[in-house]
């Protein structure tokens, strides 16, 4: 189980709420380096997979490797070691609304390394630049379009160099071609940096572009993995059609 | 034993529990000096004209119901006596506590909600920050050390208040005002009543920041946070008021004649 050429693994993991049981004894694992797009109907547990992978939420049952270690078993003062091997970027960006934008990422920056405020200013900068924002990080979030506060998300998940990246339906809200520029910015960062990337969508054409490999779910069930060709082919019909979507 | 009893007893030990946990975390590191300032600065600064104002009218209003009632008994001469003790000792601390509770403790009950539900709280997580110590410790603190300010705020401006409510009926100078007001006077009238208030801001930053840190639905639990944080910060303050004033008692006998 504990391969460390897998950047995360779940091992028979079931989550529920009160009498809504979201998952049902899922596993999977993910290699390092890999781009892996989860995509299912709403409230078929997606997004509480990403959540279960970050710690935010508990299995009831099952264990969950983050790379060597199993986070299921964390104290919570460990819990910090293993999250910042991540990023995470949330469906509505969730920037901290009383900092600007520069803040927002200097603040784990100062937090948690021990970069000086140049060197922090420096990394912001280069974040900031990286996804276009660079002119506008002395703005408060409210003050950014939906578009740029994706990306504004984006840069802070990226701010720490995570080596695995979780994004919560990167392109829900966002016309086409800045969905585009989403994607281009995340398949970016797993060429120049081999950042694993696990990407929860809707977007059936970005899922095929994106990923190495798509996981669907349904019901609480994974019911299909590998690639978007191999899922295409799947036996199970509601993998077919998710994938086969135009 | 009843269910609501029961209920109230585990939501008491709930909320201590709360309390307790930023009582311990105040003294771990980081100490978020930053963010203490910041809501130091919303809870404090933001707060002073309603408290000023509110002072400033119930003095004036005090002084015009009780030199009615002071006058037919020839104790005129009581009037600024009655009123500093009044404020110092009663007034000034328990309405200031109420007024923070109702603007500051539905602010935090409210912020904080709106950032469970718009995910800022699990933002602050996923960046491995202690989102309890970076967001309720702060608060609470800076209820604490605001309130007996904001407190000495309110008596002074209920003084004034009363001052000029007296002059206009009886043209009694400034230093003539505030001599007797002092005269009987101690420090057990002033220090007890003011630091009480250090407790209610505790009350007022942990009710409201467990009502908004532990709410999880949605943006109508930004209403229902900050309705319950005022509504049980208000019943709280007063309870609280009660058992600090019999311990004071205990204290200060003097106060109790």
């Amino acid at each position: 189980m504990n391969d460390w050429s897998k950047a995360v693994i779940f091992d028979r993991v079931s989550k529920s709420f009160g009498p809504k049981q979201v998952l049902r004894d899922v596993s999977f694992q993910v290699v390092a380096g890999e781009a892996l797009c989860v995509l299912g109907r709403s409230g078929t547990g997606k997004s509480v997979t990403l959540k279960l992978i970050i710690s935010l939420l508990k299995p009831d049952q099952g264990r969950i490797w983050v790379e060597q270690d199993e986070i299921t078993r964390l104290k919570p003062h460990e819990l910090s070691r293993v999250r910042r091997k991540m990023g995470f970027l949330f469906q509505d960006a969730a920037l901290f609304d009383s900092l600007t934008l520069y803040e927002n990422l200097a603040l784990p920056m100062l937090r948690l390394t021990e970069k000086s405020r140049e060197e922090t200013d420096f990394a912001v900068d280069k974040v900031l630049r990286q996804v276009g924002l660079a002119a506008d990080k002395a703005k408060m979030p409210s003050e950014l379009s939906g578009g740029m506060r994706k990306r504004a998300g984006l840069a802070r998940a990226l701010v720490l160099e995570p080596r695995i990246l979780l994004a919560d339906e990167p392109s829900s809200g966002l016309d086409r071609i800045t969905a585009s520029e989403i994607d281009e910015l995340m398949l970016e960062q797993k060429a120049t940096h081999k950042t694993t990337l696990i990407i929860v969508t809707h977007d059936v054409h970005g899922a095929r572009r994106v990923g190495d490999r798509v996981a669907v779910f349904d019901g609480g069930n994974l019911i299909a993995l590998g690639t978007a060709a191999e899922v295409a082919e799947s036996e199970n019909e509601v993998a077919r059609r998710l994938v086969s979507e135009q | 034993m009843e269910p609501g009893l029961t209920n109230l007893f585990e939501f008491a030990g709930i909320v201590s529990r709360f309390g307790a946990r930023a009582v311990a975390d105040l003294f771990r590191r980081p100490f978020e000096g930053g963010q203490i300032v910041r809501q130091i600065a919303e809870a404090g600064w933001n707060s002073l004209p309603l408290v000023v104002a509110s002072g400033f009218a119930l003095g004036a209003v005090m002084t015009l119901h009780t030199r009615s009632t002071l006058v037919t008994f020839g104790a005129a001469s009581l009037i600024p006596t009655v009123q500093a003790l009044a404020f110092f000792v009663e007034i000034g601390p328990l309405v200031t506590g109420l007024l923070v509770a109702g603007r500051v403790g539905s602010g935090i009950g409210a912020v904080l909600a709106n950032m469970r539900a718009t995910e800022q709280i699990d933002g602050i997580e996923s960046l491995s920050i202690d989102s309890f110590k970076f967001l309720v410790v702060p608060g609470i603190l800076a209820c604490v050390v605001v309130l007996p300010l904001l407190t000495l705020f309110m008596d002074f401006s209920g003084l004034l208040g009363g001052f000029l409510s007296e002059h206009a009926a009886s043209r009694i100078s400034f230093h003539l005002y505030i001599v007797r007001a002092f005269s009987d006077f101690g420090w057990s009238n002033f220090i007890p009543p003011t630091m009480k208030t250090a407790v209610f801001g505790f009350v007022i930053g942990t009710v409201s920041s467990y009502f908004g840190f532990t709410t999880n639905k949605g943006a109508q639990g930004v209403g229902q946070a900050a309705t319950n944080s005022v509504v049980v910060s208000s019943l709280l303050i007063i309870l609280t008021d009660v058992i600090l004033i019999k311990g004071i008692f205990f204290v200060f006998p003097e106060g109790a004649l």
